[in-house]
């Protein structure tokens, strides 16, 4: 049991750390948030008419995208944050707008991880919707806009799991967001760019494994909170 | 009302499944398809809805070619109409909602659509059950809810594919019950398929007897059951026809 002993040091840290409201932890909490919900807020926004599209139009190059949008699922994230890093550094096409090494780097570089996991699993939820209601709904006189928001809504469980899907992995994203962000914090330890793993990856570094897996909890705890919240929005959606 | 001329139709390009089927419904006739399984009776529905396009052959409503319409047209002919499927095909929400849909996508203000669906839940019997869960209908209460979910909008032609298949006795009874309410309280025109010969001989008003893809005969309800000419009719009516 003596082997275990660490697992009890990483969760009183944890737990105290959150009850002392720590600054630099709430800060880095703040940023870990802040960038994921971005990102799964304008990943959504593009995944959302691709799925669509995707399902409801058939048009030359529809199979060739289906299929981008699967490797794109799989997508190594230091691929990702080396375009991304290539992107914005100061010789980069976007160099001009200041933006490595700051919390927008980091949205950008989760947006492209988590968008083709969004509309990978949104469009296996849209085919799963029954034909047969779809046409039920043409058959009672609902228009393209209006057949689109029933199917939409007859996918909501599965829309609501690539949410859920795209927002794990943003939230869990370590090696673009180092690459991008650059994992910094101010002198009085509040982040600047600085995450919950990334955040984990300097403890650890430091050899402080106890205070790394004390963050590692916490973001656990974070994900769970989130997905029981998205849980409840899916049992409101489903009545 | 209803008119079919020269109807010809498959998924296939080299397999025809409707062969110049020819036929009329006039307003407020119920009339029943009959024939056996993959005689192309669904198909034919489906052609009525717009859902699919006929190779040859026009398909008139009040002299009005449903091929030629576009857009605005298409849609506000597809609002004349309506249709139940054979399994009912509910939005996975409640009895109400699913009731009210076809109000909702018209606009209708909110106390129009909740009185209609008051109504429309008197008329199926299931007023209890309004927030009930599409998903925990038995089979007879949801092909119920989806006659009323189609009715509510008061169409001048309900289509109702074989809406009482897999259902028990009692459930059957019920149905019938329902569309022959429709047919003469609201002067609906029915065009339903039915391979239960019992069925449209007890609801409808004309009768046609589809097989192979031909529209073999048809004509009102009580000379198609006593005096048919083809044989397979004949043959279908006696029960010989084994399908």
């Amino acid at each position: 049991m003596e082997s275990f002993h660490f697992l009890w040091v990483s969760l009183t840290q944890a737990v105290s750390l959150l009850l002392r409201l720590d600054p630099p932890l709430i800060s880095i909490i703040d940023v870990s948030l802040r960038v994921a919900f971005t990102a799964l807020l304008i990943g959504s926004a593009i995944a959302i008419p691709i799925a669509v599209l995707l399902t409801s139009k058939n048009f030359p190059g529809r199979q060739f995208l289906r299929m981008l949008i699967n490797v794109g699922m799989g997508l190594p994230s230091v691929i990702a944050g080396v375009v991304v890093l290539l992107l914005l550094t100061a010789r980069g096409p976007f160099g001009a707008f200041n933006l490595l090494w700051t919390p927008t780097a980091m949205v950008i570089s989760q947006t492209v991880l988590i968008t083709p996991l969004i509309t990978g699993v949104m469009i296996s939820s849209l085919l799963g919707v029954d034909q047969r209601v779809k046409d039920a709904a043409v058959s009672l006189g609902a228009n393209r806009a209006q057949r689109a928001l029933v199917i939409l809504r007859e996918a909501h469980y599965g829309m609501l799991t690539a949410l859920m899907a795209g927002f794990g992995r943003a939230i869990a994203e370590v090696g673009s967001v180092i690459m991008v962000g650059g994992n910094i914090a101010w002198a009085d330890g509040i982040s600047h760019t600085r995450t919950l793993t990334t955040a984990m990856i300097l403890e650890v570094r430091r050899g402080n494994f106890e205070q790394a897996l004390a963050l590692g909890i916490i973001l656990l705890t974070l994900v769970l909170v989130v997905n029981w919240i998205a849980i409840w929005l899916q049992r409101r959606a489903g009545r | 009302m209803i008119t079919v001329e020269d109807l010809y139709f498959g998924y296939q390009a080299d397999r025809p499944i409707l062969a110049g089927i020819n036929f009329s419904v006039a307003r407020g006739d119920l009339f029943a398809l009959m024939g056996p399984s993959g005689s192309g009776k669904t198909t034919i529905l489906r052609l009525f809805n717009l859902f699919i396009t006929p190779w040859h052959g026009r398909i008139l409503l009040d002299k009005v070619d449903l091929q030629r319409l576009t857009g605005k047209e298409r849609l506000g002919m597809q609002r004349r109409m309506a249709m139940v499927f054979e399994a009912p095909a509910l939005f996975n929400t409640s009895v109400a909602a699913n009731i009210a849909y076809g109000l909702k996508v018209r606009h209708e203000k909110r106390a129009t659509i909740n009185n209609a669906v008051q109504e429309m839940l008197a008329l199926i019997g299931l007023q209890k059950i309004a927030r009930k869960s599409s998903s925990l209908l038995s089979r007879g209460e949801a092909q119920r809810v989806a006659i009323a979910r189609a009715m509510i909008v008061r169409p001048e032609i309900l289509f109702l594919d074989e809406p009482t298949a897999n259902l028990d006795p009692h459930n059957v009874s019920r149905i019938e019950e329902l569309i022959r309410t429709v047919n003469e309280q609201f002067g609906t025109t029915i065009v339903m398929t039915t391979h239960n010969m019992g069925q449209a001989r007890r609801l409808a008003t004309t009768v046609g007897f589809l097989y192979d893809g031909q529209l073999v005969e048809w004509g009102d309800t009580k000379t198609i059951f006593t005096a048919a000419v083809d044989e397979r009719t004949t043959a279908f009516i006696s029960g010989d026809l084994v399908c």
